[in-house]
């Protein structure tokens, strides 16, 4: 068997960023809480605020450090691997990815310190302003790399010479046709991810009666927000799809297994898509909801996939079913959201088993809808690095043989597997372990300890 | 009309130079220190030692993203012909360094698996650094290109030059790893540093030697740079320099100086670097492009220099000062548990 660098690639840089990507998710709706509940601390002094902050900042720490970790991996494979693509956009969107460094260097340096570490050592006023800061810090970190990854998918602002891309307007560069979309779509994926984690984190201390007070507390307020984001996410996500409709044609039909355009369009379901005889098996459609949903009118219609010669098309499997993925999940979360509404109706929102179990098992989900839309709007955009204009075949590095990638892939895999369900059973640890220990951190002389404490199953005789 | 160029090249150079340089230093006494911490007697002894970097590590490690980041923007045509280039040993470097990063958390709260992390910890250390020392060795040697990409193979780097840098760049940071333990240690754990810091010394006063006398023969270039007249004469302080310093850092490391082991060892390093960088300027991909040559251009490297210019002072200001909230030494009961 011949192995080929061009695909080796793709797959190692997917597992990299893959796996990188589940952190951020994770952190920048959970810096945002952090800064919420310091702030209601803050102002209301309430110390219930504080017990869950603390609590949540040392799983913070944990992720936040396997963040920095795997995204240290992450700018060495634009050289590594995609030397030519870099060669070819280095000149518009390395700037994005050098001010995402900074931004990231900048936030840990400055406040990430205080957050962690410094409760006992400054005001309350500025633990708060920490707070706020690295929550600000994830933010505008998510706001490069989007733009950068925007750039991508929906290029502006930039000029060509001899095969390169060079900077024409800079605003016009971040502020791209899709970037607005997806930075909007994303940011609240994130947030609606660690709810959901917070919320199954809560219902698993109330189905076991531990930290009953503060567990209702987290219960409630993020199901409140819940309410809120998870339908304004539809929303959001159906003017992301207008957006892509608009700019990335061909991705859409791949995301709808569109093969041929007609009017009234129907809405597959289900089906399994076959590239060679262009054609789907199996399929299972409403009739005209596809225009409805696709372009808000019953006689609307899109190209389909053959409006496209075969090697401008993407894969059409990975987006279609990543694509009914993440919109299953996300209808599965909108029923999680009413059905709390209902029981907060009935004030039975701390006492249903069902719907705590519920919530329970609900919680992970997020991940599964921000790597399922991930992979439907990254495999959406093949075969192109560069939407329209650099073709993947021709950004991976020329000097690379199949192998030299398997080994790397094969590396990269073994150390991801290894670290990861590390982090994640210390994250899962540091939860069942809960709220308690000390409200705040004690400081022996001066110095301030680690967010996090000693767990079960560390000897006694091991304090160094 | 053509407005009046501004040439950005000289200051990328300098934050590139400087970037890379903090990268070598920092990152290389906390690796030098994570060499000598699998020699470490006792739990005791190791629990100060990975005390001692505990709080700094990462902010010393975030210097390699930036100077990645910083040739990617500023030089990209380097980035793109060096980094294929150096595959396996980038691919080596990385892995280690997770697996080291990681083992500061874990060690401590993973108490199961203390001893695999302890030797995650020491062996990435290790690897990481010796990955380090066969980029530069390659980067000395120079790089097959054809056109703007990288002509030669994965595995060129691998030569017994840059094999031997790799291990002359892990004692180094051995050096300066136990230069740093006796800034930051007492009694016992100090004397243990500072005997590890002679047996590092030795090794990289021959390191030194040995890289010094084969890099004139890797490449013609770089050897009528140093031996042709008037250079000689200009370039002979370096290796004066070099033999002065070494003989203070011998002498410190035999009395009872407290910082002076790790300023020598500092010494050393930035004559090594100058050193280097006497012998390639103004190449950037050795021995085919100048730094002019490979820079992006002023539309891009003056959109990064705004920030770059407001926030590399601040992240500056705040790593001293993080430095001098951790100052003094480490105690067995204070800190990281």
């Amino acid at each position: 068997m011949r192995l080929d660098p061009l695909i080796l690639s793709r797959a190692q840089f997917a597992w990299v960023v893959a796996w990188h990507f589940l952190l951020p998710a994770f952190t920048i709706g959970l810096a945002s809480f952090i800064a919420v509940l310091e702030g209601a601390h803050f102002a209301t002094g309430r110390k219930i605020y504080l017990q869950i902050s603390t609590f949540w900042v040392r799983i913070f720490a944990v992720s936040f450090g396997m963040g920095v970790v795997s995204g240290i991996v992450m700018p060495f494979q634009f050289g590594t691997n995609w030397s030519r693509y870099s060669d070819a956009v280095a000149d518009v969107i390395s700037p994005l990815l050098a001010y995402e460094g900074l931004t990231a260097f900048f936030l840990e340096a400055a406040f990430l310190g205080v957050l962690l570490f410094g409760r006992r050592l400054v005001p309350p006023w500025a633990h708060f302003i920490a707070a706020l800061m690295v929550a600000f810090g994830t933010l505008l970190s998510a706001f490069w790399i989007l733009a950068a990854n925007s750039w991508m998918q929906t290029p502006a602002g930039f000029t060509v010479v001899d095969g390169r891309f060079l900077p024409a307007n800079w605003l016009a560069i971040i502020f791209n046709p899709s970037f607005p979309f997806r930075f909007a779509h994303t940011v609240a994926a994130c947030y609606i991810t660690t709810g959901f984690v917070v919320v199954g984190v809560a219902a698993h201390y109330l189905l076991r009666e531990r930290f009953v007070r503060e567990a209702r507390t987290m219960l409630s307020m993020t199901l409140w927000l819940l309410t809120v984001l998870v339908p304004l996410q539809i929303f959001l996500g159906d003017a992301h799809g207008l957006n892509t409709l608009e700019h990335q044609p061909a991705k859409l039909a791949a995301i709808e297994a569109i093969w041929e355009a007609h009017a009234p369009l129907p809405l597959n379901l289900f089906a399994v898509p076959d590239e060679k005889a262009e054609m789907n098996h199996y399929e299972i459609s409403v009739p005209d909801l596809g225009g409805l949903i696709l372009t808000h009118s019953f006689n609307g219609t899109v190209k389909g996939l053959k409006d496209f010669p075969p090697e401008d098309r993407p894969p059409v499997a990975f987006p279609f079913f990543g694509f009914r993925i993440m919109v299953g999940v996300g209808l599965t979360m909108l029923a999680v959201v009413l059905a709390s509404l209902v029981l907060r109706a009935r004030r039975s929102l701390f006492d249903s088993r069902a719907f705590l179990r519920l919530c329970e098992l609900t919680s992970p989900l997020g991940f599964l809808a921000v790597t399922a839309g991930w992979v439907t709007t990254e495999v959406g955009r093949q075969p192109w690095t560069v939407y329209g204009l650099l073709r993947t075949a021709d950004s991976v590095s020329p000097s690379l043989t199949g192998a030299d990638v398997a080994v790397s892939l094969a590396g990269y895999s073994l150390v991801y597997v290894i670290v990861f369900s590390a982090g994640i059973a210390l994250m899962l640890r540091i939860a069942r372990t809960g709220l308690e220990g000390p409200d705040v951190e004690e400081i022996e002389s001066g110095r301030p300890r680690q967010p996090v404490e000693k767990l079960p199953g560390v000897e006694a005789g091991s304090r160094p | 009309m053509t407005a009046p160029v501004l040439d950005f090249v000289p200051i990328w150079t300098l934050i590139l130079g400087l970037g890379v340089f903090f990268y070598v230093l920092l990152d290389g006494f906390d690796l030098g220190v994570g060499v000598l911490y699998g020699f470490a007697p006792g739990r005791e002894g190791r629990n100060l030692v990975m005390n001692s970097i505990a709080p700094i590590w990462d902010g010393n490690e975030t210097w390699l993203v930036l100077g990645g980041m910083a040739l990617l923007a500023a030089f990209p045509l380097a980035f793109a012909i060096i980094l294929p280039a150096i595959y396996f040993p980038l691919l080596i470097m990385l892995l280690a360094l997770i697996f080291r990063g990681v083992a500061f958390e874990f060690r401590f709260r993973d108490a199961d698996h203390r001893t695999f992390w302890d030797y995650a910890f020491c062996f990435g250390s290790g690897l990481g650094a010796f990955a380090q020392g066969i980029v530069l060795g390659a980067f000395i040697q120079g790089f097959a290109v054809d056109g703007r990409r990288f002509s030669g193979s994965s595995v060129d780097c691998f030569t017994p030059f840059s094999v031997m840098v790799g291990v002359a760049l892990v004692c180094g940071y051995a050096l300066l790893g136990a230069g740093w333990l006796v800034l930051k240690t007492e009694g016992d754990l100090q004397d243990w540093a500072r005997r590890g810091g002679r047996i590092a010394f030795v090794a990289v006063v021959a390191a030194i030697a040995a890289v010094s006398l084969w890099t004139p023969f890797v490449h013609p270039l770089i050897a009528t740079r140093w031996f042709s007249w008037p250079n000689i004469a200009y370039l002979a302080p370096v290796p004066i320099l070099t033999a002065l310093v070494a003989g203070f850092e011998w002498r410190a490391l035999n009395n009872r100086s407290e910082a002076a082991p790790f300023v020598g060892a500092v010494g050393l390093f930035v004559l090594s670097y100058v050193g280097i960088a006497i012998s390639i300027f103004p190449l950037i991909v050795p021995y085919h492009y100048t730094l002019w040559d490979a820079a992006s251009p002023q539309a891009t490297q003056a959109f990064l220099l705004v920030g770059t210019l407001f926030l590399l002072p601040v992240i500056l200001m705040y790593t001293g000062w993080s430095y001098w909230v951790f100052r003094g030494k480490v105690r067995a009961d204070i800190g990281y548990h």
